[in-house]
């Protein structure tokens, strides 16, 4: 499915943290490129880099040197409005904790980047309630998040994320508060509804029961991509 | 945006009650109080605003406030007239008098001396009887308020209700015969004391023997006398002081709020309000900000604006503000209603409405200011820690 369009190209990215007065380098010249339409796994140990650049790829945190260009874009010259212009409309985010607000609907949940993206009310719960029947929630959506399982939160939360069909989903850790199954059911929807040749999809995970599922991996280590391997090579 | 920041507030109903409870407290006490003292100090000049005719009070220069009477002798009355653009001028008499109840036990009443011709400087409004019914022997007029109260007499069954004076029933002040000839409703006054009319002469009759017994003299301006110019005159001319009704109105009221501590005693009563409405309703709007400070930076990381943040938080705030202040208005109004017949001083004006609105508002202002400084700051990559 993958082309040979770059969907994120970073080179050299450094991402230096000041910790009360204490440096901490958790990017040290990262290199990566991902395709259109390629799924990738960033793995490695905690405290690697891995949520540290997936939050400079989804242009939510400015890295201190080298480039990153998302789609094109170089995002640290971007103004302030303009990446917030970009997010809305060219990234999904899928979290681990789900992220849903609570006193909202699931349908209300998913129709949250549509009125960001200036969809009127109606018009976005009416096109969230056709992504949640996708993913299989057609019938909850009006439940509230409390009302749901692990799994259907997520679920909700994956169509969030495509509801105004970004370019880029960007996804920490999906599976890992999930069992296996619902896990390998949630990483089966994904790649499923999520995947096609104009989006890429960044996964961050610990997570090795879903490594199958990815077209490449990166494994980090120290702020540093110390290999990159398709999921074949890299499982085995 | 604005119905996801409003699901969000009424979402948690525990926190949004907890807000609203605490600007309606606030609110509450910021008018509910207030509204007592200007019902108090409202009282301190209720004497001077039943006294509807004249427009100017003439008295002793010395005299601070409308119960501080320094009598005069009677021929300031002749110099009174005597001066240009006066259309008349009536004597008053104001003091404090022993009344013997019928149980032997005494009460001490305001007694006021009505010019006898004229009875002009008589009560507002009368329940039973007729003002001219003071000319009758020994008549004197007693407010209703202290008829049922004060003056009442015993009840003849220990334990029972007294029994509230009635037209025809008697007194006595100071060792002479009163006679009940009408009862009248007067604004309550600052000490709460009945009030008891009769003539001037008569007063003068009841008061102990003093050389000067006048205590004010109360003028009617000539049609198209300018006020000002003409209590200029009168003190030029006298020497003792002149003050048209609001000037003495005011006069009374200033020396209360200087001479008291009423003011200060409120002042703190509604400081206190404001705090600890304040604390209560700032500290948890604020946690509320903080709890919800993940989907704040969910929403943010999805390219939501600061400035549309800003306007959610500020929707949040006037919401509950207007709710809490609605609602603690509306208390303090049933609160005054309920009282209004009770010996309670109430009175509320539309502006401590701006008054207690504007204390309101800024409680809400502070506490989403704090909040609005906390999720600016806010990093959206928040949204990838666990």
């Amino acid at each position: 499915m993958e082309t040979n369009e770059l969907a994120v190209h970073c080179r050299k990215v450094v991402k230096v943290y000041d910790t009360g007065g204490q440096k901490v380098t958790a990017l040290k010249g990262v290199d990566l490129e991902i395709k259109m339409g390629e799924l990738m796994m960033l793995v490695g140990p905690s405290g690697c880099g891995k949520t540290t650049l997936i939050s400079v790829i989804a242009g939510i945190l400015d890295q201190d040197e080298g480039t990153c260009e998302v789609f094109g874009e170089n995002l640290l010259e971007l103004h302030n409005h303009q990446k917030l212009h970009f997010r809305a409309k060219n990234i999904g985010f899928v979290f681990q904790a789900y992220n849903l607000l609570p006193s909202l609907t699931a349908a209300e949940n998913v129709s949250v980047p549509l009125i960001i993206n200036g969809v009127k009310r109606n018009e976005a719960e009416r096109r969230a309630a056709h992504v949640l029947d996708q993913v299989g929630l057609g019938g909850r959506t009006e439940s509230l998040p409390a009302q749901l399982s692990g799994g259907q939160q997520q679920r909700v939360a994956i169509a969030r994320a495509l509801v105004h069909d970004p370019r880029l989903i960007v996804c920490d850790e999906p599976t890992s508060a999930l069992d296996h199954e619902t896990g390998h059911t949630v990483m089966e929807l994904l790649k499923e509804v999520a995947m096609h040749k104009e989006r890429a999809l960044v996964i961050v995970t610990h997570d090795a029961r879903i490594f199958s599922f990815a077209d490449r991996i990166a494994e980090m280590d120290d702020g540093h991509i110390v290999k990159v391997a398709n999921a074949a090579a890299a499982i085995s | 945006m604005n119905h996801i920041a409003l699901k969000m507030l009424m979402g948690d109903r525990g926190k949004y009650f907890g807000i609203v409870m605490g600007l309606t407290f606030a609110s509450l006490i910021m008018t509910q109080q207030p509204a007592i003292f200007l019902g108090l100090m409202n009282r301190s000049f209720s004497f001077i605003t039943d006294v509807g005719l004249p427009d100017i009070w003439v008295m002793d220069s010395k005299v601070q406030f409308v119960d501080d009477i320094k009598p005069l002798q009677d021929t300031e009355l002749y110099r009174v007239r005597g001066i240009s653009g006066v259309e008349w001028a009536m004597p008053m008499y104001k003091g404090m008098q022993k009344a013997r109840l019928a149980d032997g036990t005494y009460q001490n009443c305001i007694l006021v001396g009505l010019d006898d011709a004229t009875l002009i400087g008589g009560p507002p409004a009368m329940v039973d009887g007729k003002i001219e019914d003071l000319r009758r022997s020994d008549g004197v007029i007693v407010d209703i308020d202290g008829a049922k109260d004060k003056l009442a007499k015993p009840s003849p069954t220990p334990g029972g209700k007294s029994i509230p004076i009635k037209v025809g029933d008697s007194l006595e002040l100071n060792d002479r015969r009163a006679i009940v000839v009408g009862l009248a409703k007067v604004t309550r006054t600052f000490q709460a004391q009945p009030v008891v009319y009769t003539t001037y002469s008569r007063a003068k009759n009841y008061a102990p023997r003093e050389r000067k017994l006048l205590s004010f003299v109360l003028v009617k301006a000539k049609k198209g006398q300018n006020l000002t110019e003409l209590t200029r005159r009168i003190r030029e001319n006298t020497g003792l002081a002149a003050y048209t009704r609001q000037e003495f109105m005011d006069l009374t009221y200033k020396y209360f709020l200087k001479n008291t501590g009423i003011p200060i005693n409120f002042g703190i009563s509604v400081t206190l309000g404001f705090i600890v409405g304040s604390a209560i309703a700032g500290q948890t709007f604020y946690n509320f900000t903080l709890e919800n400070l993940r989907q704040f930076g969910v929403l943010k990381a999805m390219g939501t604006s600061n400035w549309v943040l800003l306007r959610m938080i500020l929707l949040q705030a006037v919401l509950v503000g207007s709710i809490g202040y609605g609602i603690g208005v509306g208390l303090t109004a049933l609160f005054g209603y309920s009282m209004r017949n009770t010996i309670l001083a109430f009175k509320f004006p539309w502006q401590l409405l701006i008054f207690s609105g504007a204390g309101v508002s800024l409680i809400c202002v502070l506490a989403a200011v704090i909040s609005i400084l906390k999720v600016i700051r806010l990093e959206p990559a928040v949204v990838f820690k666990g």
